[in-house]
């Protein structure tokens, strides 16, 4: 190390305060402005990814906004309710594949999303170990929540309870790991994937219980007429699908009317895409059709004329901030007249008493700077899911 | 080595004036200056040293002209051939002992820090009983520590003229002989001049000559 970046460097270090002061102010400085751009720019890529490789979408009219995050990202508030009859109404005009999805449900913190096969053909999803879920009960598992809850294929996962404090709602629903999939690095690998019926199921929608028709079932009948038996509060109802009684679950009511929260609409061209848009125009459309990249591009407007003001207040604060640091490198120049006189009294060539002073200037934009990158590293690596999760709560 | 003739010289914003007709210091010679506070006794070190310009006349050192160098020149001559004891010492407080005495080799590039002058420094420290505080940080040290750390800084670069303001004068008596021992020794071992200002009368005795400065300057 030089002499003058030498003395300059014992200097930071004997004033620890004011040199971490003014490394701090510099790293914010630095990094604000960057970081703010790394954050929106990657956050703006991921966003627009996903929503590029997601067509068109149907919904229940209400937020757009609300409806592209959740289909998208699966973890917030789940829109409002659509039904089964829009995937028969999709599937009916012949213009695209239906794939449906149900949300709102949770496993120990990761989102149960209903859906089915054709998601993960749809997403580019493979099964790393067991198999694609077969029948009701069972789940496939996204490869971080597979690895967070410390499950593999055999392994058992209990939905969590929406309404604990609701007699009359939905039970936990204990299910049957059959696979997990390959890392996708993708909001599908927090999910947990079941069948859209066994997330009726879950939701309370479908259920099933001991054989009221059997001779061990006596107590639990409250009334029979004819072929109609009504159970009373002690009919044993199955928390769990098992082959013994995964004849007993069954669905009341008309199928085409349960909810699911959207449809994910896969048209093969761009002219199949703007005819099923063209269906959802009407002024009673109860239901609504939206590409999501457009909304997700509006957003980004959004985000982008925020940044905007956002620079321009750092810009400002920046601007005090160097000036401050300026004055407390002028101040420290007077405070330190007797050391630079004596460097000169010994014989320092001006230059070396030059660079000893500019030397600490260099010291501490340097550890703003190696700061800086620091965080910004952090925000690169942390930032686009933070922002997403902002999005989503 | 030492030669002032004719000299004049005035503080800009200060009434003290210091004239000096002729004075001579031979290579080798051990002179200390007495004289009363405010007399320009440490003036005098720093004309010698290049450190400040007389008004008028001639400042030549070791065959040098040095009243006639830029500062530019004054600075590597000082580095270079003197070694200065101030007398506030004028440690960097920043800096532990090791490096306050290797100040020289930081702040010139004509001079190279190597293992030889790191080992010179450490051979200086021992002599002046602070090897054990090398890595101490200045204001941890006492008075006489500062000012044995002092005269280490003005040996390390091997100068032939030694200008020491006062290097006694914070010292108990063992110490006292202990700098002075260093300073004449360094003196005899490279025939190098020492001049030093001191008000330690009972130390005279060991200087080859003793200049009263109220019969040098005015």
């Amino acid at each position: 190390m030089s002499g003058p970046l030498y003395l300059a460097w014992r200097y930071a270090l004997r004033h620890p305060a004011k040199t971490s002061i003014l490394v701090a102010a510099i790293a914010l400085i630095v990094f604000l402005p960057v970081g703010l751009q790394v954050l929106v720019g990657q956050s703006a890529r991921e966003l627009t990814a996903r929503a590029e490789s997601t067509p068109l979408l149907v919904g229940a009219r209400g937020s757009a906004l609300e409806l592209v995050l959740s289909s998208l990202y699966l973890e917030s508030r789940p829109p409002e309710p659509t039904d089964w009859a829009q995937v028969e109404r999709v599937e009916a005009t012949g213009l695209a594949r239906a794939i449906p999805l149900h949300l709102g449900f949770q496993a120990r913190g990761h989102p149960i999303v209903g859906t089915t096969l054709d998601y993960f053909d749809f997403r580019g999803l493979h099964v790393a170990q067991g198999r694609r879920m077969a029948v009701l009960g069972e789940c496939v598992l996204g490869a971080r929540a597979a690895r967070a809850l410390g499950l593999a294929p055999g392994g058992e996962l209990v939905s969590s309870s929406e309404t604990v404090f609701d007699l009359a709602g939905d039970y936990p629903l204990k299910m049957r790991v059959a696979g997990v999939l390959a890392p996708s690095h993708t909001p599908d690998d927090e999910a947990v994937f079941v069948d859209v019926k066994t997330a009726w199921v879950i939701e309370g929608l479908g259920h099933g219980h001991q054989d009221l028709a059997a001779p061990d079932a006596e107590t639990a009948v409250l009334a029979r007429e004819g072929s109609s038996i009504t159970a009373n509060a002690s009919v044993v109802e199955y928390q769990e699908i098992t082959p013994a009684n995964a004849d007993s679950f069954h669905f009341h009511g008309d199928l085409s009317a349960y909810p699911i929260s959207a449809v994910i609409a896969v048209a093969p061209d761009a002219k199949s895409r703007a005819l099923l848009m063209g269906r959802y125009e009407g002024e009673n459309e109860s239901q609504q059709v939206l590409r999501p990249v457009s909304v997700m591009d509006e957003l980004l407007e959004t985000v982008v004329t925020i940044q905007v003001y956002v620079v321009a207040a750092i810009a400002i604060v920046s601007a005090a901030t160097l000036a401050t640091a300026a004055l407390v490198f002028l101040l420290s120049l007077r405070l330190r007249g007797r050391e630079i006189e004596t460097l000169v009294k010994i014989g320092g060539a001006r230059i070396s008493v030059a660079a000893v002073l500019a030397s600490e200037v260099v010291v501490v934009l340097s550890l703003g700077i190696l700061l800086a990158a620091a965080l910004t590293l952090v925000t690169s690596r942390f930032g686009s899911a933070a922002i997403r999760a902002l999005l989503l709560s | 080595m030492i030669r002032l003739h004719d000299l004049e010289f005035r503080y800009p914003e200060g009434e003290f004036e210091l004239r000096i007709a002729d004075f001579r210091v031979e290579r080798g010679e051990r002179v200390a200056v007495i004289g009363p506070s405010g007399s320009g006794k440490t003036s005098l070190l720093h004309l010698v040293a290049g450190i400040v310009e007389p008004g008028r006349g001639r400042v030549q050192v070791a065959g040098a002209e040095v009243s006639a160098m830029g500062d530019a020149a004054r600075r590597e001559f000082r580095i270079r051939h003197v070694g200065l004891v101030f007398q506030e010492f004028e440690l960097l407080e920043y800096l532990d002992v090791l490096d306050n005495i290797l100040l020289p080799y930081r702040i010139h590039p004509a001079l190279r820090l190597d293992r030889t002058v790191r080992e010179r420094a450490r051979s200086l420290a021992r002599r002046m009983g602070i090897a054990d505080k090398l890595h101490r940080l200045a204001p941890r040290l006492s008075h006489g520590e500062r000012q044995r750390v002092a005269v280490c800084r003005a040996l390390i670069a091997g100068p032939e003229l030694v200008l020491a303001d006062e290097p006694t004068g914070s010292l108990d008596p063992a110490n006292k002989q202990r700098v002075l021992d260093l300073l004449l020794d360094y003196v005899r071992d490279h025939d190098a001049t020492l001049l030093a200002v001191t008000h330690d009368h009972d130390l005279l005795d060991r200087f080859g000559r003793v200049v009263d400065f109220k019969g040098l300057g005015t």
